[in-house]
C-alpha cells in the first residue's frame, strides 16, 4: 500500500446543503412573474413564518425538544416593534430599528422559555412552553397601556419601498433568505451536529467534550431572534394586531410544520411551512378543519414516516450498499491524525468507592493507566468494570477516592471536561447518531478542537471555515484508518454493529486521546475482526496512548496487554503482568477457570 | 367571601386533582403522559351537556352514555397515541402523538359542539348556596374516585396487578401477567375518570372548547410538583393549586394568579425535576 493522497468525502454536496436557500430564492424571486397579489400576501405569510420556524427548527428538528408554544415569542415580538414603533413606552423607534429590537427581545424570551429544558424531561418542558404561552396571551390582553388590551395596536409601517404589499413580500423573503442561509450554516457546522449528538446519543456528546447547557443557550437565543423578528414582520404584515391574532392554531402550526418536514432537515421543515400555510388558503372549507388536518398529518407522520418529507426525500440513502464489505484498518494512517508527539500521561485511580444504594458496586480499587501501555481490566459480569469507566469518564462521581491525571484532581469535573485531558472512550453499546452519516459521527470526535464560535459558524467566517476543513479532512483519515472511508457518506444506523464499534474508536481518536477507554471493543466480532481491532489497539499505544481494555475475550488481553487487573465484587483480586494474573490462583477459580 | 374562595377552592382543586389522577393512571400502566387527560375531561362536560340538555336524555342515562363514551376514548387512545410508540418510549414519540389526538379531540368539539361556554344542566334538583351541587359534585367525584382506586389496589388482584405493572413493568410481563390487556383496562379507566371529572365541574366550569388546554395544564401542575404517578401528590397539589388560584384570583387578578402559578411551576421544577415527592432518576450509562 502507498502512501497515496487519502481519498476525499465530499460530504453533503453543494446543492445539497444549500438547495434550501436556492429554492426560497428562485421560487419566492419569481413569484411576482407568475403569480398575483393574492398570491404574494400568502407568501409573504409563508416568508413570516418560515423566519421563525428556521430558528424553531435548530430548537425542535436539530436539538429534539418539544418546544410547543413557541407563538408566544412571536407574540412577544409582535407586540415589542409595535409598541416600540408607536413610542408607547419609549420614544418612538424607526421600523427598522425596532424590529432590530423585537430580535433581541424575542432572543431574551427564548432564553426564558427555553431554558427549563436542561433540567426538564420533555414532556415537562412541553408543558411550559404551553404554559408560557397562555400567560403571554393574558398579559397582552390585560397590559393595555402599551397592548391596547383587545383592541389591539396597529403594528409597524415599513418605510419606502417596503410599504407596498410587494415591497413588504421582498423585504420578509430577503430576511427569509438571510435566515435560512444563517440556519444552514449552523445546522452544516460542528454546532450543528452537537445539536444532533445531544438528541441522539446525549452521554457520547458528553464525552466528546459536548457541554449541551452551553450548547442550548445559544441556539435559544438565535431562535428566540428570530422568532422575534418574525413577530415584527408579522405585525406589519397583519397591519394591526390583537391577542386573538396569535392563537394556539398558530403555534400548532409551526411546531407541525417542522415535524412533518422531518428532523435534523432544513429543505423538509421550509416545505412543511409552505404547504400548512398555503392547506387552508386553497380550500376554503379547510379553514375550519385546518388544524384537525395538521393534527391528523402530525399523528400519520409519528407513526408511519417518522423521518417526514426529509426522508422521503432522501433518495441517497436508499441505494444498497455493498453486503460483503471488510474492515480493513490502516494503523500505520495514525500519525497523520494524533501527530507523533502525544505526551506519556498517568491517569491513576486511588480508593474508588461508587455505591449504588447498598450496592458497592466498586469498593475501593486503585488503578494507574500509564501512556503507551494497554492496561486490560477483566473479572466476571458484575464485578465492577464499566463502572470503573464511567468513573474515569465523570458519568459518576465516587464516594471516595481520587482521579487525577499527571496530578491534576479530576474527581469531580462533569463528563464533557475530561475531552479537556484527552480522555476519550467507546461505549459497550455503540452510541452513535443513527441519523447522521458515518463521517459526521466521527467528526463530532473532534468537536473540542474546533474554534469558531456559534456566531463564526452562523455567519460562515473564515476562522468556521477552516474547522470544518480540518475536521472533514481529519475525520476522512480517521475512517480510512479504521477502514470504513466507503462507508463515510452513508447513514450511520445502516451499518453492522461490528463497524459501528470501529466508527466509535475513529470518533475517540479524533480527540487525539493520552487516554482510550474501550469497553468491551471486541463484543460481537469476527475472528479476523478482533485481529485487526488488535492491530489497532498496538498502534494506538505505539503513539504513547494509555489504554484501559475492559472485555472479556481472555485471548485478545492475554495477546496484547502490558498489564492486567482483576476485579471480583468491586475490590481488585490480582494485578499486574499477564503471565502472572494467569496463572494466579484466585483468578482462576473466580474467573478463568482452569 | 371567605366562604366563597373556599368552596370555589376547594372544588377546582378536586377538579385539578381528578384530571392529575388521570395523568397518573395513564402513566403507571404505560409511562405515556398523555395531553388527553385533560382533553377528555373537557368531553365529559360537552358530552354531558349534548346527551342532557341537547338531547334531552335523562340524567341517569346522559351519565352512563358519557361514562361509556370515556371508557371508549380511552380505548382509542390507548390503541391510537399509546401502543405504537411504546416500543420506542425514549424517543419520547408519545408526546406527539398524544398532542395529535388530543388536537383531533379538540378541534371535533370546536366544529360540531361549539367554541363557546354552554350552559351544563343541573344534576341533582338541590337549590343553590354553599351547598350548590357545582361545589359539592366535583369534590365527591373526587372522594369517590380516590377511594375507589384505594380499594381497588388494596383488595383486588386486578388492582394488585396494576400496582406491579406500575412498579416494573418488565418483571411484571415475566411474571406473566397480561400488560397489554391491563394498560387497556388503565386506559379506559382513566377516560372514564376523566369525563366524569367534566360531567362534575359542568356546573362550574360550563361544557366549553377552552376547558380542554386549562385542564390539560392545571391537572398536569400536581402531578408534576407532587410527583409523576403519585395520586396523594396530585390530591394534595390540586387542593393546594385549587385555593391559592382562588385566592389570588380574588385579591390581584386573574392575571397574576396565572402568572404566580406559572412561576410556582417552573420554579419548583427547576429546583426539583422529578417532583416534590418524586424519586431521583434512573442511571444514564
Amino acid at each position: 500500500m502507498s502512501t497515496e493522497t487519502l481519498p476525499a468525502s465530499n460530504g453533503r454536496s453543494w446543492l445539497e446543503k444549500w438547495l434550501p436557500v436556492i429554492l426560497l430564492a428562485v421560487v419566492g424571486g419569481s413569484l411576482p412573474l407568475w403569480g398575483d397579489e393574492f398570491f404574494g400576501t400568502i407568501a409573504t405569510r409563508i416568508c413570516v413564518y418560515w423566519v421563525l420556524c428556521a430558528g424553531l427548527n435548530l430548537v425542535v428538528g436539530y436539538a429534539g425538544q418539544i418546544a410547543i408554544g413557541w407563538v408566544s415569542l412571536l407574540t412577544v415580538g409582535a407586540y415589542a416593534a409595535s409598541a416600540l414603533v408607536a413610542g408607547k413606552v419609549t420614544p418612538e423607534f424607526h421600523p427598522y430599528v425596532a424590529l432590530l429590537l423585537a430580535g433581541v427581545v424575542g432572543a431574551l424570551f427564548g432564553l426564558v422559555v427555553g431554558l427549563p429544558a436542561l433540567r426538564l424531561r420533555t414532556f415537562y418542558f412541553a408543558m411550559t412552553t404551553l404554559g408560557f404561552s397562555t400567560i403571554v396571551t393574558q398579559i397582552a390582553l390585560a397590559w393595555k397601556s402599551v397592548t391596547g388590551g383587545g383592541i389591539g395596536i396597529p403594528g409597524p409601517l415599513l418605510p419606502e419601498p417596503f410599504d407596498t404589499p410587494w415591497g413588504l413580500y421582498f423585504f420578509c423573503l430577503a430576511v427569509a433568505i438571510f435566515c435560512t442561509w444563517m440556519t444552514c450554516n449552523i445546522a452544516a457546522s460542528r454546532y450543528g451536529r452537537s445539536l444532533i449528538a445531544v438528541r441522539d446519543a446525549e452521554v457520547a456528546a458528553e464525552a466528546v467534550g459536548i457541554y449541551k447547557p452551553r450548547l442550548l443557550v445559544n441556539v435559544f437565543l438565535f431562535s428566540g431572534a428570530l422568532a422575534g423578528i418574525a413577530g415584527g414582520l408579522f405585525a406589519s404584515l397583519q397591519s394591526y394586531i390583537t391577542p386573538e391574532a396569535f392563537s394556539f392554531d398558530l403555534s400548532v402550526l409551526f411546531f407541525i410544520a417542522i415535524l412533518i418536514g422531518g428532523r435534523g432537515s432544513i429543505l423538509g421543515p421550509l416545505i412543511g411551512t409552505a404547504v400548512l400555510t398555503i392547506l387552508p388558503e386553497f380550500a376554503a372549507p379547510l379553514v375550519q378543519w385546518s388544524t384537525f388536518v395538521y393534527a391528523v398529518l402530525l399523528l400519520a407522520i409519528v407513526l408511519l414516516v417518522p423521518g417526514g418529507i426529509a426522508e422521503l426525500l432522501d433518495f441517497k440513502n436508499r441505494k444498497p450498499i455493498d453486503q460483503h464489505r471488510e474492515i480493513r484498518p490502516r494503523p500505520e494512517l495514525l500519525p497523520k491524525i494524533m501527530g507523533t508527539d502525544t505526551p506519556k500521561s498517568l491517569l491513576d485511580l486511588k480508593g474508588i468507592v461508587l455505591a449504588f444504594g447498598g450496592v458497592r458496586a466498586v469498593d475501593g480499587v486503585d488503578l494507574d493507566i500509564r501512556g503507551g501501555e494497554v492496561h486490560g481490566l477483566i473479572g466476571p459480569n458484575g464485578s465492577g468494570k464499566t463502572t470503573t469507566l464511567n468513573a474515569i469518564s465523570g458519568y459518576y462521581a465516587p464516594q471516595e477516592g481520587t482521579v487525577t491525571v499527571d496530578g491534576a484532581d479530576i474527581t469531580g469535573l462533569g463528563p464533557h471536561r475530561r475531552a479537556d485531558f484527552h480522555i476519550a472512550r467507546t461505549f459497550q453499546t455503540p452510541r452513535i447518531i443513527g441519523e447522521e452519516s458515518v463521517i459526521e459521527n466521527v467528526m463530532v470526535g473532534g468537536n473540542a478542537f474546533g474554534h469558531g464560535s456559534f456566531v463564526e459558524a452562523m455567519l460562515a467566517l473564515p476562522r468556521h471555515r477552516s474547522d470544518e476543513a480540518k475536521l472533514r479532512d481529519d475525520a476522512m483519515t480517521a475512517l480510512c484508518l479504521v477502514g470504513l472511508e466507503r462507508l463515510a457518506d452513508v447513514r450511520a444506523d445502516r451499518l453492522q454493529h461490528s463497524e459501528l464499534r470501529f466508527v466509535e474508536i475513529a470518533r475517540a481518536v479524533m480527540m487525539r486521546p493520552r487516554f482510550l477507554l474501550l469497553d468491551e471493543p471486541a463484543a460481537g466480532l469476527s475472528v479476523d475482526e478482533i485481529k485487526r481491532l488488535a492491530g489497532l489497539i498496538s498502534a494506538i499505544r505505539a503513539q504513547g496512548t494509555g489504554v484501559l481494555l475492559v472485555e472479556h475475550h481472555a485471548d485478545l488481553i492475554f495477546e496484547i496487554c502490558d498489564r492486567v487487573t482483576v476485579l471480583n465484587l468491586g475490590k481488585v483480586l490480582a494485578s499486574g503482568e499477564p503471565e502472572e494474573v494467569r496463572t494466579h490462583r484466585e483468578v482462576v477459580n473466580a474467573y478463568l477457570g482452569a | 367571601m371567605i366562604e366563597s374562595i373556599l368552596s370555589h377552592g376547594v372544588a377546582l382543586g378536586a377538579v385539578y386533582a381528578l384530571i392529575g389522577i388521570t395523568y397518573n393512571v395513564m402513566y403507571a400502566s404505560s409511562r405515556v403522559f398523555s395531553f388527553t387527560a385533560g382533553t377528555v375531561g373537557m368531553l365529559g362536560g360537552v358530552l354531558g351537556s349534548v346527551f342532557i340538555s341537547t338531547l334531552g336524555m335523562p340524567v341517569i342515562v346522559g351519565f352512563l352514555l358519557t361514562v361509556l363514551a370515556g371508557a371508549l376514548l380511552g380505548l382509542i387512545i390507548e390503541f391510537v397515541a399509546a401502543r405504537p410508540v411504546l416500543k420506542s418510549l425514549d424517543q419520547h414519540l408519545y408526546v406527539l402523538s398524544t398532542l395529535a389526538v388530543s388536537l383531533i379531540l379538540l378541534q371535533l368539539t370546536a366544529i360540531y359542539f361549539s367554541t363557546d361556554a354552554v350552559p351544563f344542566p343541573q344534576v341533582v334538583p338541590i337549590g343553590p348556596g354553599i351547598f350548590d351541587q357545582k361545589f359539592w359534585l366535583p369534590i365527591l367525584a373526587c372522594v369517590v374516585t380516590v377511594g375507589g382506586l384505594e380499594y381497588l389496589s388494596r383488595n383486588t388482584l386486578i388492582g394488585r396487578a396494576f400496582l406491579a405493572i406500575a412498579e416494573d413493568n418488565y418483571a411484571a410481563r415475566a411474571l406473566g401477567l397480561p400488560e397489554q390487556g391491563l394498560r387497556m383496562v388503565s386506559f379506559a379507566l382513566a377516560g372514564v375518570i376523566g369525563v366524569v371529572t367534566g360531567f362534575a365541574a359542568g356546573q362550574m366550569m360550563f361544557a366549553s372548547l377552552a376547558n380542554g388546554p386549562l385542564l390539560n395544564f392545571y391537572g398536569f401542575v400536581p402531578v408534576a410538583l407532587g410527583g409523576m404517578g403519585s395520586n396523594r401528590g396530585a390530591v394534595i397539589g390540586g387542593l393546594l393549586l385549587g385555593l391559592f388560584q382562588q385566592m389570588a384570583n380574588y385579591f390581584f387578578g386573574g392575571v397574576f394568579a396565572s402568572v404566580a402559578v406559572f412561576v410556582v411551576f417552573i420554579v419548583v421544577l427547576l429546583a426539583r425535576p422529578e417532583g416534590l415527592a418524586g424519586s431521583a432518576t434512573a442511571r444514564r450509562v
